[in-house]
This record gives structure tokens, sequence and C-alpha cells, in this order.
């Protein structure tokens, strides 16, 4: 560590910067190749969409008003998070603390409710093994709550790690590729809201 | 309770037969030796903290390049199996069931568990050297990567020993691949060896997309960056488009078997065809991922022994970036047999012919390269002509097989196992050997030995024309692919055992290849300039082998070939001497975090193979606790001051 120190501070910082400039970079590709994922889940989705086999359909078992609470919860969520970057390059940790705090709170609440609405279509007989249809609809959406899961594991490791160590190139970084997944996340649940149950309901 | 464990073992271990057994006994042995050797020598702390532990691209790559050789061997001893099997009508060497096994792991070892570590070891060995850049994008990703390969590759070999091998096909077509036909874990093995491995590949891809584009030395532009990184990155690009669909392909597969999933079965309201679908749309640009490369590693060659630039530069980067873009709308031609509309036919034999314009385009080059040039038959050069006649044939019998109509009666056939033997082997094998050779030295500081090369390189090729050609013929003749065995009077006895005869000139090959290292490394040609080719890109102009940090000062890019420009301006006389001015190094600190999260997945995959839900979460807790605790992680460089590279380079025999 010593020698750290001891060589030109400039130059250290800059190393600092590119780095981080180049893993920004690589995370854009990452939520490239998560696009593919989905992509290829939508398409088996839409595949399946009538293979019911005898077994309920969606426009049977969906009920919207539930669908859109996540809805909104989660679209708030990406302008909390907004909010969490605005409140960083302001500089104010204690601000972006408390919006990422409150980002987490919605996301999780949004998975709550995905989870209570799951429990509720098997409790009347749609489960996994019912037909394709709820094959590729519990992955698609299930898929997608993974995603937001992960997203809430990952914004509480940030909280401790501003919390030790406030905003530095290392912190503004992971949270800046933090926001740029969970507002793919939203785009990702507007395509899912549309295509699975506002289409599975027409 | 005695019984149930003797129940438990008999069916978890696999045995009763002597090929298991003398491969139980060969592991148990190579694990007393090895660790027996490491205890002895006392290397258990070298061996975690030079090579476990490693970020280093080249020991990455090093360590790549040790497991596809393994790989090898094993998919060459499945293919060596078969090829005994078929060599007389009627034999009763291997049953039907251990047949399908074993084509299934020879493909799937081959093209999944060889072919690609071979490419990632070439990556890793060259990328960033020819780049002038000090290490890849992110190295503790790239250790991640390798691990995740190298984990998931072992979870599939073990399936010969432990629980049964999957035997459904090198792409486990449904219902075939289904828990109906399929019960055993064997299918599991399949599927969670690719899946962890997968995902390692597909972080490659992406660490060197982001590599290729921002850690070029200053000065070079893409316009001049050297073609077998150009070819890299057209292959990564075709990675991350393609790999995501065989993750979904292969965890649709798994809910399917472990979850009561309806995708791809037949009631239920699921759709195998799907499943063909899907994994083509993976499976087609997955053969030009790896083919790819091997054209970048033939035009540097071509370009070294020739002395001489490359032919149509700009034409080769355009052939392939198109072929990244055509190879996803061809994957149809896999099943045109299979029902569909005439125009979905005609649109992708039409896409698949497309495909071969810039490969034709690229054979030019090289032959214009070469006429003319003063061309040294060196054994990367020797590789390299050989392939070109092999892939022109397999590139055509390609293009025969692309003519829908006429694909009803090549379709499966002996035909077809010619054709794609021909362009993987006379394309991807070749490329990647001559690549090796090529290289060799930069990694390791010493040439492999010609003289030996050059017998393992007849015997590879006559083999190779000896084991194949009769296989077109047998095609023609009726015989199609994985046939177990076949009578007398079929007609197909004589052209088998020719068959079965060019496979062991292979064999053989490949055995004085594996002689050919053991001999140079003691005797082999030293390389003491660090460019022993004569080559005309960066990484020749560094020591061989080169030091952990690559180039002591940045080179300063302002020509194509810029290395080659170099030379020439110092014989000229017009070379500038810029004074070098060290500065400290940055580099990244070694990590066990890759190789402990890459064995927790190995336990997410082995619990889940077996339905042991317990021991997958156990592992998904390990994968989440290393996430955690990296991302908790700071101090992960430090710099390697001026006095540590003024001493290495001098210990190298330069000074700076
Ligand atoms: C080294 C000499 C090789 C020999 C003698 C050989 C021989 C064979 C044989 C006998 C089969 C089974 C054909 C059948 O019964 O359907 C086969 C299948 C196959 N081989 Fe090879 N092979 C060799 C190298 C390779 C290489 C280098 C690759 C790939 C890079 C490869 C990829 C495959 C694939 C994908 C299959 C299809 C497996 C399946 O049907 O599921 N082989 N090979
Ligand atoms: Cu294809």
């Amino acid at each position: 560590m010593a020698q750290h120190h001891d060589h030109g501070h400039g130059h250290d910082h800059d190393h600092h910067e590119e780095h981080e400039q180049l893993k920004v970079l690589g995370f854009w590709i990452f939520v490239v190749t998560d696009c593919v994922l989905f992509g290829t889940l939508f398409a088996t989705y839409a595949v399946m969409m009538n293979s019911f086999a005898g077994g309920p359909t969606g426009q049977e078992l969906f009920q919207l008003p539930g669908v859109i609470a996540s809805t909104f919860i989660l679209l708030t969520s990406s302008f909390t998070s907004g909010l969490a970057v605005l409140a960083m390059n302001k500089g104010n940790v204690k601000q972006l603390i408390a919006w990422l705090a409150v980002t987490g709170l919605l996301g999780l609440s949004f998975v709550v409710l995905e989870v209570t609405e799951f429990m509720h279509l098997i409790s009347e007989g749609a489960t996994m093994g019912t037909s394709g249809y709820w094959s590729a609809f519990y992955t698609l959406v299930g898929t997608h709550g993974l995603h937001v899961t992960l997203g809430l594991f990952w914004m509480t490791a940030l909280i401790f790690q501003l919390k030790r160590r406030g905003i530095t190139a290392v912190t503004r970084r992971k949270i800046t590729n933090l926001s740029l997944y969970w507002h793919f996340l939203d785009v990702v649940w507007i395509f899912l809201f549309t295509v699975v149950y506002l289409m599975g309901v027409m | 309770m005695w019984e149930n464990i003797k129940d438990f073992a008999s069916t978890f271990f696999v045995t009763g037969d002597p090929l298991i057994y003398g491969a139980d006994v060969s592991i148990v042995l190579s694990i007393i030796a090895i660790v027996f050797v490491l205890t002895k020598y006392k290397k258990w702390g070298w061996l975690w903290r030079e090579w476990l532990t490693t970020v280093d691209h080249k020991r990455i790559g090093i360590m790549y390049l040790i497991a596809s050789l393994l790989m090898l061997f094993r998919g060459g001893v499945d293919a060596l199996l078969m090829r005994l099997q078929l060599a007389f009508p009627n034999v009763e060497f291997l049953n039907s069931e251990h047949y399908n096994a074993i084509f299934t792991t020879h493909g799937t070892i081959m093209i999944l568990f060889m072919a690609m570590p071979m490419m990632f070891a070439l990556f890793n060995m060259v990328v960033p050297l020819q780049l002038g850049a000090r290490d890849v994008a992110y190295p503790f990703l790239n250790a991640l990567s390798f691990w995740l390969f190298m984990l998931g590759a072992m979870l599939f070999n073990i399936s010969f020993v432990i629980g049964g091998s999957p035997d459904a096909g090198w792409l486990s077509y449904p219902p075939l691949s289904q828990n109906e036909f399929s019960p055993g874990p064997g299918q599991n093995f399949y599927i969670w060896g690719i899946q962890i491995s997968g995902i390692g590949s597909l972080a490659t891809g992406i660490n060197f997309i982001v590599t290729i584009l921002k850690m070029r030395a200053p000065g070079m532009k893409l316009s001049k960056m050297p073609l077998f990184s150009w070819s890299v990155l057209s292959s990564c690009i075709m990675i991350i488009f393609a790999f995501p669909i065989l993750t979904v392909t292969l965890a649709l597969l798994f809910l399917d078997r472990f979850a009561g999933a309806h995708f791809f079965t037949m009631d239920g309201g699921g759709n195998p065809m799907m499943y063909l679908n899907l994994i083509w749309m993976w499976g087609h640009p997955e053969v030009y991922i790896v083919v790819v490369p091997a054209f970048g590693i033939f035009s540097e060659i071509v370009a070294t022994f020739s002395r001489k630039k490359i032919f149509g530069y700009k034409s080769m980067v355009w052939a392939m970036m198109i072929i990244a873009v055509v190879s996803f709308f061809t994957w149809a031609h896999h099943f045109f047999t299979m029902g569909t509309s005439a125009s979905v036919i005609a649109f992708f034999a039409i896409s698949t012919m497309i495909v071969g314009i810039p490969t034709g385009v690229k054979v030019f080059n090289w032959l214009f390269t070469m006429y003319r040039g003063r061309i040294s038959f060196k054994q990367p050069m020797l590789w390299t002509i050989a392939f070109i006649p092999c892939f022109v044939i397999g590139g055509a019998t390609g293009v025969m097989l692309a003519v829908a109509p006429a694909d009803y009666q090549y379709h499966n056939s002996y035909f077809l196992v010619a054709h794609f033997h021909q362009v993987l082997i006379g394309g991807v094998v070749f490329g990647y050997l001559a690549g090796i050779y090529y290289w060799w030295p930069k990694l390791f500081g010493f040439k492999l030995d010609e003289k030996l090369g050059k017998w393992g390189f007849w015997f590879w090729n006559i083999g190779f024309y000896v084991c194949f050609m009769p296989q077109y013929a047998l095609g023609f003749m009726g015989m199609t692919r994985r046939y177990y065995t076949y009578g007398w009077d079929r007609g197909w006895a004589d052209l088998n055992l020719v068959s079965t005869v060019g496979a062991f000139l292979m064999g053989i090959g490949f055995i004085f290849q594996v002689w050919q290292i053991a001999y140079s490394i003691k005797n082999g040609e030293r390389d003491t300039t660090g460019d022993p080719w004569n080559g005309r890109t960066l990484e020749w102009s560094i020591p061989s082998p080169a030091p952990f940090y690559n180039f002591a000062v940045v080179p300063q890019v302002k020509e194509m070939d810029d290395w080659w420009a170099t030379k020439e301006a110092k014989a000229n006389g017009t070379y500038k001497e810029e004074p070098a001015k060290l500065e400290p190094i940055h580099m990244p600190k070694n990590s066990g975090i890759p190789f402990i999260m890459a064995n927790f997945w190995f336990l997410v995959g082995f619990g889940f193979t077996f339905g042991w839900v317990w021991m997958a979460v156990i592992g998904f807790i390990g994968v989440f606790a290393c996430m955690w605790a990296r991302s908790f992680q700071y101090d992960t460089d430090y710099y390697v001051p001026v006095e540590e590279v003024r001493r290495t380079e001098a210990s190298l025999g330069r000074v700076v």
C-alpha cells in the first residue's frame, strides 16, 4: 500500500477514472445480453400464448388491480432511483442512501406482490405443470422477479458500502450501473405488463 | 440400512462396464499421483498463488490450453471407440446405449469443452499482447470465466463414472431428452455442465469486446488493428447474442425435466419444434463463433510467413462482420426436412449460401497474399496451407447441403458427418493448431520441434482424408448417422474399415504432438529475440516469454503492422528512438474468489443433477456469498515499481 501513495497521485486518479468507465461500458453490454435473454423468453411466451391444453387461461385468472399496483410501484421506484443518482451528483451521501432505501423498499413490495399473485394463481390451479402457457408465464414473469430480487441484494450491499466509503469513483460507478439495471428492469416490466397482462385479458 | 447404501452406491456409481472400471481406476490413480507430487514437492502454496488465484491473462490462457488438450484427448478417445465399433459389420464391442452415450459426449466435448476453451486460450494468449495492452478489461471476470468453464467441464465429464452419461445427442433434442426417455441424471449433467461453462463463455465475450474497443495502445485505430483481434471481436459479438439464447433454452429444458413444465413436451401444450428452433439459433452461430477466430489466425500467419502485408485488409474485416450477422439467419437449415413452408425453406437456403460469399473472399485474399511472397514453410504455415483445400471442399459440400431439395437426400446421413468434420477439423482444429504453433514461443519462450511436428502434421492430414472421404460415399450409399452397427449385406464394410484406419492415423498424429511438446520443453529452440518468426504485430516486440505486465512501456502505434514498420525503419536508418520513460505499472491483484465461486456453481449443478435441492441451495448461497464478498473488496490492484520493471526487463535481456 505504501507504494501506492509514493507514486504520483494524479496518475493514480486517471487510472481509476478510466477503469471505472470501462466497467460502465461492460455493464451496458451485459444489459444487451440480458435483452437477448428476455427477448428469447418473450418469444417463447408468444409461441405458448394459446397452449392452454384445456387448463385455465390467463383471462380467467388474472386480477388486474394488483398488477396495476405493482406497475405503479415499480415505476415509482425507477423514479426514486433517478433521484438517488441526482443526490449522488450533488455529492449528498445521506440523500443518496435515503433514496436508495426508498427504492429498495418499493422493489421489495413489488416482489411481495408478485409472490402473492403467484400463490393466488397456484391456489386457482394454475401451476408450472398445468400447461405450456403457464410454464411460459411463470418463467417469464419469474425471471423478471428474480432480477428484481437480485437488484435488491445489490442495493443493500451498496448502501453498506456508501456508509463506509462515501461517494468515490468506485461507488459512483456502482450506483450508475445499478440505476441502469433498475431502469432496464422497468422497461422489461412495461413490455411484460403489456404483452402478458393487458393482451392476456383482452 | 446396508441394503439402502448398496442400492444407492450401485445407481450413483456407474459400474458393470470394463471401460468404466478402467476410467475409475485411472481417475483415482491420477488424483493420488497429483496429491502425492504436490505434497512431496511442497507445491500446494505455489499452485494456489501462481495458478488457482491468478488473474494474468497469459496464465489463464495456458490453463485453457491444457484443459482443451485434455478434452481433445477425451473426445478423441470417444471418436476412436466409435470408429472401432463401426470398423466391421456386426461388431459387439459397444452396445447401442453405450454408443449413444459416446457420440453424445464426443460431440458435446469437442465443441463446447475442446473448441471453445482452445479458442479462449488463444484469445487470452494473444489479444492483449496484440493490442499493446497490459491486460484484458476485467481480469477478475476473466479468471471467473475460466473457472466456470473448468468446473462445468468437470461436471459434464464425471457423468461417465457417476450416474451415467447423457445419450440424447450433442444437442439433446426433446422428446428424447425428456424424463420419459432419459430418466437418469445423464441429461441433467449435460444441462448443468453446459449451463455453467456457458455463463463463463458469455462473460468472456463481454470481456473481450470491451478489451478490443477500449484497451488498444494509443494510435491503434480500429482500421489499424490486426486481423486476429478483428476476428475475436466478430466472434465475441456473436457470443453475446447467441449465448443468452442457449442459457434460456437449457433452463427451459431443465424446467421441463425438473419442475414438470411443458415447454417441449409432447403433451400439455408443449412444442418440441420450439426446442429445435431455439437450440439452433444458438447452435448455428456457435459454429461460426469457433471458426471465425481461425480465419483471423490464418490471416496473421499468411502475412508473416509470406513476408507481405495481408491482401485486402478491409474486405477481410467486412467479411468477418458480415458472417457475424448472417450466421444468425441460417439456423433453420438444420431441419429443412421437418416440415415448413417452401418460402421459409427458401429464405434459409439462400441465407446459408450467402455466408459462402464472404468466406470465398477470404480464401482468395489469403491466396493473393501468398502469391509472389517469400513463403517459409514452418509449422504454422503448413497447417494454414493444409486448411485451404480442406475448407474449400467442406464449404462446397456445405453448399450442397444448403440446397434444400437435395438435403432431403443427405439429411442426417454420413455425408453430413463428413461435411461437418471437414469444416470443424479442417477449419477449427487446423486453425487453432496453427495458432498454437505460431504463438507458443511468445508464451513459453521456446519453439515446438519442427521435425516431430511435421510427423504429426502428416499423420493428421493423411488420416483426415482417409477417415472422412469414404464417409461422403457412405452417405450416398444410404448409411445414416448414429448407426451403431450394420450388416454385411449393406456393402458398407470396406469403406468403414478405411475410415477407421484414417481415424487412427489422426490419433497417431495427436500422439506425435504430445511427444513434441514433451520433447520441446527440454530441447526446443529457445527464443531469445522475442520475435522468432520475424513477425509484424506488437506481440513480437516484447521479450518471450512475455513478462507479467506485458509492455514495460506502452507502445505508440503509427502504422498497421506497427512492429514490422518499426523494424523496416530501423533497417533504413529512419527510425527515431524516443527515450523510454518507465512509470509504475498498474496491475490487478490475484483473487481466490473466482475459483471458490466456480466450485459453488459446481455444487449447484451437481445438486440439481441428482435432484438434491438442499445441495443446490448451499451452492447458491455460496455463490451469493462470493459475489457479496467481491463487492466489498476495494483494494483490488497495486503498482509495480519502476525498479522491479527495470529488473524484470534486464533479466529478459532488455535494457529500458
Ligand atoms: C479427430 C477425429 C474425429 C473423429 C474420428 C470423429 C468421429 C466421429 C464419429 C464416428 C461420430 C459419430 C457419427 C455418428 O455415428 O453419428 C462423430 C460425431 C460428431 N463429431 Fe466427431 N470426430 C472427430 C473429431 C471431431 C471434432 C474435432 C469435432 C468438433 C470440433 C467433432 C464434432 C462432432 C459432432 C458435433 C458429432 C455429432 C454428435 C452427435 O451425433 O450428437 N468431431 N465424430
Ligand atoms: Cu448451421
